[in-house]
């Protein structure tokens, strides 16, 4: 169990600084002075975040504040223009979304990740099958899927159900309990909670809170509904048109300060807008 | 309660194989006693030799079709495939046994030119296998002047294993059938195919290399409309480039959808594709035997292809019903 506390860093208040950048040797990933341009349109200026050991990170932000930007360069899929990225006290190119798995970032995206057609365990095991040579080791993958959700609480049925017959929840359960099997150290969750039901999210909740718990897996969850991450995450970095202009212990913020702070910037480009119109 | 059973049985995939099973039983019981000439052994023999093509070359389709591609020039590498042998035979002088494993790798090389035309340079596999079992055609009828040709007497020996024995083609049809629904079911292979099917960026999230899975199935169904061209050769004892066509193509895949492939891809069983050619088989067989002239035969068989899919689109649907609210 690891959820240490802040260390000094200070949050960032005013628009375009930089997160602080903490330097103690339980940073698990470190982004530092990440850029991305697409044409016209910066995405990322100078982003600077880090995550801890055990860790839970809720990045926020509103839409188009470049969150889903940051989580493609961090899972591989796409490099950033300028910057470096630390993990475990080593800077790495993420080439691609294969290679920034082999050193154990994974990235769940929301409902996308699994295979309607297949069971559960085949979904839990797909690419890393269990084989007993030709033949798929069924019964094998089938005991420690069951073993797996079973040990994550993840209260299933039964584990030959095709995942198309499951509830987005238990899909979303699948989707984390199968990168977490796969030696995943960093899990990258987009939108989470997205689209989801209360009894679901709630699922979905219990499920970062016991992996918070396992200590073993540092997470960042990417998403939009605050209340709710607020939850579950040790610290909040805050997201705006491209830059983090809040990095707070989740205990020290609310709902209330973080819409405040999204509609005053919301005011303030809109009042710019005027202005130069 | 029984109307509880019946709809959890009805959510199962397997209930698709059952509308077969079902279609065919009521058939085989029809022209069974109908026809006192149904249960010969000549005329089940006849009817394997229907079948035997239509199986072998459905294999082939209902994988391409799983993992979201399908192949039209099948038939042609199975009408090439024959005069092929005859070539290599006959004018290069190459020995029987060395000149079948080199058709079978003919078929496996126009496979993997569909996997290059359709994944590598983007093309979809309807267009360019239209345009590869054209050329393929076209080779054909050049080479061969579109006239019939003889098999190479020194192939005797070979083309008793493969169809001049009455029994070749459906030994081999059974084991081709088994040993794929046991690839397809039981292999990484077989799941790796259904997920590229099912979830084409799942399955390249997950690290499934796309590429190799429809390349792969491409060449297995060019290795079967080979080894099928080859079958049907030495069963009826001529090389004809009127063998070349679409027609076994279409028998195959009206087989596979019959028996429960999905054309949108993610799921089918190369048992169900056996069961659906054997329906189609049989039909074709019986309507002979009763009497029922060639015409009318496609208004029959459009018929049992629209009542098959339209109970796979009703049992898809109840399938999704069945998700967990």
């Amino acid at each position: 169990m690891s959820t240490p506390e802040p260390d000094g860093t200070e949050p960032v208040a005013e628009p375009g600084g930089s997160a602080g950048l903490a330097v103690d040797g339980t940073d698990v990933l470190r982004v530092e002075h990440i850029s991305k341009r697409f044409g016209a349109v910066t995405a990322l200026v100078d982003v600077n975040l880090h995550l801890r050991q055990g860790e839970v990170l809720a990045l926020l932000g509103d839409n188009g504040a470049g969150k889903s930007t940051l989580l493609k360069i961090l899972c591989g899929f796409q490099p950033p223009d300028s910057g470096r990225i630390i993990l475990n006290g080593h800077e790495v190119t993420l080439k691609s979304v294969d290679a920034a798995r082999a050193l154990g970032i994974d990235v769940v995206y929301q409902d996308l990740a699994l295979i309607d057609q297949l069971t559960v365990y085949h979904n839990m095991f797909l690419k890393r099958e269990t084989v007993r040579w030709p033949l798929l080791n069924n019964r094998a993958m089938r005991r420690l899927a069951r073993q797996r959700l079973d040990d994550m609480g993840i209260g299933l049925k039964s584990v030959d159900a095709e995942v198309a017959r499951l509830s987005g929840g238990q899909r979303q359960a699948i989707a984390i309990a199968r990168a977490i099997y796969s030696d995943a150290k960093v899990l990258l969750l987009d939108e989470p909670l997205a689209a989801m039901g209360a009894k679901e999210a709630a699922l979905i909740l219990d499920l970062i809170k016991d992996i918070k718990r396992r200590g073993d897996v540092s997470v960042i969850v990417i998403a939009h509904n605050y209340g709710q991450v607020l939850e579950i995450a040790d610290r909040v970095n805050l997201l705006q048109q491209g830059k983090i202009t809040l990095d707070k212990p989740s205990a020290e913020t609310s709902v209330q300060e973080l819409n405040d702070i999204v509609i005053a910037e919301y005011r303030r480009a809109l009042e710019e807008r005027h202005r130069s119109a | 309660m029984v109307k509880r059973a019946a709809l959890l049985f009805a959510q199962q995939r397997a209930a698709t194989v059952l509308v077969v099973v079902i279609l065919l039983v009521v058939y085989f019981g029809f022209f069974s006693s109908a026809s006192s000439e149904f249960l010969t052994k000549d005329n089940i023999a006849n009817i394997t030799w229907t079948l035997a093509p239509w199986a072998i070359i459905a294999i082939g389709e209902v994988l391409l079709l799983v993992c979201g591609e399908l192949d039209l020039s099948v038939g042609f590498i199975l009408g090439f495939s024959g005069f092929l042998m005859h070539y290599l035979i006959d004018f290069y002088g190459v020995p029987p046994v060395l000149a079948v494993l080199l058709c079978l790798l003919m078929g496996v090389a126009v496979g993997f030119a569909n996997g290059f035309i359709t994944v590598t340079l983007g093309v979809p596999s309807f267009i360019t296998t239209l345009g590869t079992g054209f050329i393929l055609l076209g080779i054909l009828l050049v080479t061969s002047h579109a006239y019939p040709a003889t098999i190479p007497a020194s192939a005797a020996g070979v083309g008793n294993w493969l169809g001049s024995w009455t029994w070749a083609e459906i030994t081999w049809t059974i084991i081709l059938v088994a040993a794929f629904q046991v690839v397809l079911s039981y292999t990484r292979w077989g799941l790796h195919t259904v997920s590229v099917g099912g979830n084409i960026l799942g399955a390249s999230e997950a690290g499934i290399s796309i590429r190799k899975i429809k390349y792969g199935n491409f060449m297995i169904t060019g290795f079967m409309g080979a080894l099928t061209g080859l079958m049907v050769t030495f069963q009826t004892n001529s090389i004809d480039p009127s063998n070349a066509s679409y027609t076994p193509m279409f028998y195959a895949i009206a087989g596979a959808v019959i028996g429960g492939t999905a054309l949108a891809g993610g799921s089918g069983t190369i048992i169900g594709a056996f069961l659906g050619t054997l329906v189609l088989a049989i039909l074709f067989d019986g309507f002979n035997l009763v009497g029922i002239s060639a015409n009318p035969q496609p208004i029959i068989l459009g018929g049992a292809i629209l009542v098959a899919m339209i109970a796979n689109v009703q049992l898809a649907r109840l399938r999704r019903a069945g998700r967990t609210r």
